[in-house]
């Protein structure tokens, strides 16, 4: 088989978990699009592997023991990463990532007055 | 054991009761009473024993160096001659009555436990100062009593008086401190070495270059020690301490330390005439001064508290004229009847509920409810105003007669001008020495009105210590007289007919002038109602003088001074009681050259500070904050935004690199 087909295969499996990744709203899907771009970088350690020891006389196979290790860190991965969600949704009620911005700047609070106040209260 | 190791344990004992009393002092309140008082009374066992074998013989040397400390070396070494044993021996004996009547005096207070560690840590700071021969160990012990003093004054430290009055005494001394270590800096650098027999080797070769310069130096910070003349007004405000923290004071450390320091560096001082004549302008004005301002006070403490002022202008007048052996004798008979007075004067605040003598003067049978006090005070007070043949008369004649003796030209080491102004001034002060004595003698004992509150007998521990004292008070000065010439430089201390006659007669007339002007003025008292007593006159002693001493601003108007028209002093003194009582002045004076000036410096700099300073760091933080509050747009909280953002950086971060390497 060559190259070129799980290559490019492994392309579209990226794109489309990029795609799921930054327009998906629920976090869920967010998560499996995660896992997709995962499975690309899997597919593409699989078959570089492959086509590299063919050439090589004797081989470690690395890329495929990479792999094995890419999945394992994939399942822990997913597994906080729902329980993560599940722990949000129990909180929130919802898992849609545009509601959950605790993170974002707030409208600006301190001002150059109040600064000076609390300057002259903590010299005092 | 040796007698220097006996004398390394003097001021050891001490500081080791102290260390532990502040270690334990929480933890085992049982301890504190003994570490208080067993470590002193060894120190004076150990201090006496010193003294027994020393004799007033050769010297007794002995040094040894712990690390080199570069160009002048520092070491720890005991200079003990007869001067420091005798002295050694009278603080050690004061320090031991202060301690066993403090049980007494503050056995309710709270803070016993660090006082009396502090009283310890004091003793053992003047003892170091008294052992010492390497100045700058002289003035770890030097500055150790300052500090401590700071913090015994300030005692009762919920009064402000007493806090304002520990933290001038801790300032006016630390003012005159400062010239006093740069004297100590040029005296070691220009005699090469800080040893006191080394530095007086010097002095006798001829080996210091600036002695005026050097003279002048050491005196500001012996004049803030000793409370001379300006440096003084710390030592009234003083009396906000506690009464046996006044005695320890005034008696024998912190104050005698000034002297004491002059006794032993005295031909330093004679190497420059010019410092001479100020020692004795010095000791004349505090003298005078300090006697026309006790003839005005109302508040017994500070009536006493002039009073050591004035005596210690004797002693320094003693050393104007070169005469070290008259200034310590009268060293050593001052501290044992100071420390008397002072102590009696706690009784009879505990017993009066007031610190006031106009108060005092309007109770009728205060004697009858402390006669211990009473007699043992009767006999301080005599022997203050120098009536023979208590003991202050032999050692205040002995200063006179050194002072005639220099005045009529018999010697050469002393300026005949300082002679003059010394006797003069020392005429002068005895009479108002023995004006002031009666003064307070006849308001506090003869007061005319409704009885003393009586609240039973004063405990053992006080009242025992004031006979103790009283025995040296009578007979020290007549039993000395003679023997002491061997102690110290060998001159002769006995008194001289001409000075006695006139000291004697003048301390007499000042007597019975007073007691006339009192005769006049007593038939006032009954009109004017009585003034402030303490609300629990039950307590502790400590508690009921604190409460007198809170209350005396309010009710007088003023801390040392009360509008009564039945005051001997106010008649004696005419026009000038009014400055008396505020001290002539000095204290508004300072506060107008130094205190003012220096405030307005401080709100001159807040200004600079708040206005100036801050507002170039204000507009130098405004940039800042604009671009942050750009930059802050782009948190939006959304996580896809964020890797969108990643993503196209990615994105342009490769290109980048294929283009750099593909070369185009």
């Amino acid at each position: 088989m060559h190259l070129v087909y799980p290559a490019v295969l492994s392309a579209l499996l990226f794109c489309t978990g990029l795609y799921g990744v930054l327009a998906r709203r629920n976090a869920i899907l967010v998560l499996m699009s995660v896992e997709l771009m995962l499975n690309a970088v899997n597919l593409n350690l699989v078959a570089f592997d492959v086509w590299l020891s063919r050439a090589a006389e004797e081989t470690l196979h690395s890329g495929q023991a990479l792999t094995l290790f890419t999945i394992a860190i994939a399942a822990a991965e997913i597994g906080i990463g729902l329980a993560i969600v599940l722990a949000v949704y129990r909180n929130r009620g919802t898992s849609d990532i545009d509601k959950l911005r605790d993170t974002a700047e707030g409208p600006e609070t301190e001002g150059p007055d109040t600064s000076a106040a609390e300057k002259a209260e903590a010299t005092a | 054991m040796t007698t220097t190791t006996l004398a390394v344990l003097v001021p050891l004992l001490p500081f080791l009761g102290a260390a532990a009393g502040l270690l334990l002092g929480r933890t085992a309140p049982g301890f504190v009473r003994p570490l208080a008082v067993l470590p002193t009374l060894a120190a004076l066992a150990a201090a006496a024993l010193v003294a027994v074998r020393q004799g007033g013989d050769q010297a007794i040397d002995a040094h040894t160096e712990l690390t080199p400390t570069g160009s002048v070396p520092i070491e720890f070494a005991l200079h003990i001659d007869g001067f420091a044993a005798l002295v050694a021996v009278l603080v050690a004996f004061v320090a031991a009555c202060v301690q066993i009547y403090s049980t007494g005096y503050l056995r309710e207070d709270p803070r016993y436990p660090s006082y009396a560690a502090l009283v310890s840590l004091f003793t053992s700071a003047m003892l170091l100062v008294v052992y010492s021969g390497d100045l700058i160990v002289l003035l770890v012990g030097w500055e150790v009593m300052g500090i401590c003093s700071y913090f015994l004054v300030g005692h009762y430290w919920e009064t402000p008086e007493a806090r304002a009055a520990s933290l001038k005494a801790f300032l006016v001394t630390k003012l005159g401190d400062v010239p006093f270590l740069i004297g100590l800096f040029a005296l070691g650098t220009d005699a090469g070495s800080f040893r006191i027999t080394r530095v007086l080797g010097a002095v006798a070769s001829g080996g210091i270059d600036h002695p005026t310069l050097i003279a002048l130096l050491l005196l500001a910070g012996v004049a803030g020690k000793s409370a001379q003349f300006p440096l003084h007004t710390w030592l009234p405000d003083a009396m906000a301490g506690p009464t046996p923290v006044s005695a320890l004071i005034h008696a024998a450390t912190m104050v005698a330390a000034g002297v004491y320091f002059i006794a032993r560096l005295l031909p330093v001082f004679e190497a420059s005439q010019a410092a001479m004549v100020v020692l004795a302008v010095m000791a004349a004005v505090t003298m005078t001064g300090s006697g026309l301002a006790a003839l005005a006070q109302d508040d017994i403490k500070r009536v006493l508290a002039y009073s050591t002022i004035g005596q210690l202008g004797y002693m320094t007048g003693a050393l104007a004229v070169g005469d070290r052996g008259a200034a310590v004798f009268h060293l050593l008979s001052h501290g044992a009847f100071k420390a008397l007075l002072f102590l009696a004067a706690g009784v009879i605040i505990h017993a009066a509920g007031t610190n006031s003598l106009a108060a005092m003067s309007r109770m009728s049978h205060l004697r009858d409810r402390v006669p211990d006090a009473y007699w043992t005070m009767t006999v301080a007070l005599l022997a203050l105003a120098a009536i023979p043949p208590f003991s202050g008369f032999f050692s205040k004649e002995s200063v006179l007669g050194a002072a005639e003796h220099v005045a009529t030209g018999h010697t050469d080491h002393a300026p005949g001008a300082a002679g003059w102004i010394v006797l003069v001034a020392g005429l002068l002060t005895a009479l108002l020495t023995a004006a002031y004595a009666t003064r307070l003698w006849l308001l506090a004992f003869r007061g005319r009105g409704a009885e003393a509150p009586d609240h039973g007998r004063q405990p053992l521990t006080m009242t025992a210590v004031l006979w103790v004292l009283a025995v040296p008070s009578l007979a020290f000065g007549g039993l000395a007289y003679r023997s002491l010439p061997g102690w110290f430089d060998g001159r002769d201390l006995t008194p001289t007919l001409l000075t006695s006659i006139l000291g004697t007669g003048l301390a007499l007339v000042g007597g019975l002038l007073t007691y006339g002007a009192w005769q006049r003025t007593s038939a006032l008292a009954a009109r004017i109602p009585l003034g402030a007593v303490a609300a629990h006159p039950e307590d502790g002693a400590g508690l009921v003088e604190a409460e007198a001493i809170a209350s005396h601003e309010p009710v007088y108007g003023n801390i040392a001074y009360a509008p009564d028209a039945a005051d001997p002093g106010r008649l004696l003194l005419g026009p000038l009681y009014r400055h008396a009582a505020v001290g002539f002045h000095l204290d508004a004076l300072y506060s107008a050259l130094f205190v003012r000036p220096v405030q307005a410096g401080a709100s001159l700099v807040r200004f600079l500070d708040r206005e100036v300073v801050d507002t170039y760091v204000q507009g130098a933080a405004a940039l800042p904050r604009l671009l942050g509050a750009a930059v802050r747009r782009a948190q939006t909280g959304n996580v896809q935004t964020y890797v969108s953002a990643l993503l196209a950086g990615t994105v342009v971060l490769a290109v980048a690199v294929l283009l750099v390497a593909t070369g185009a």
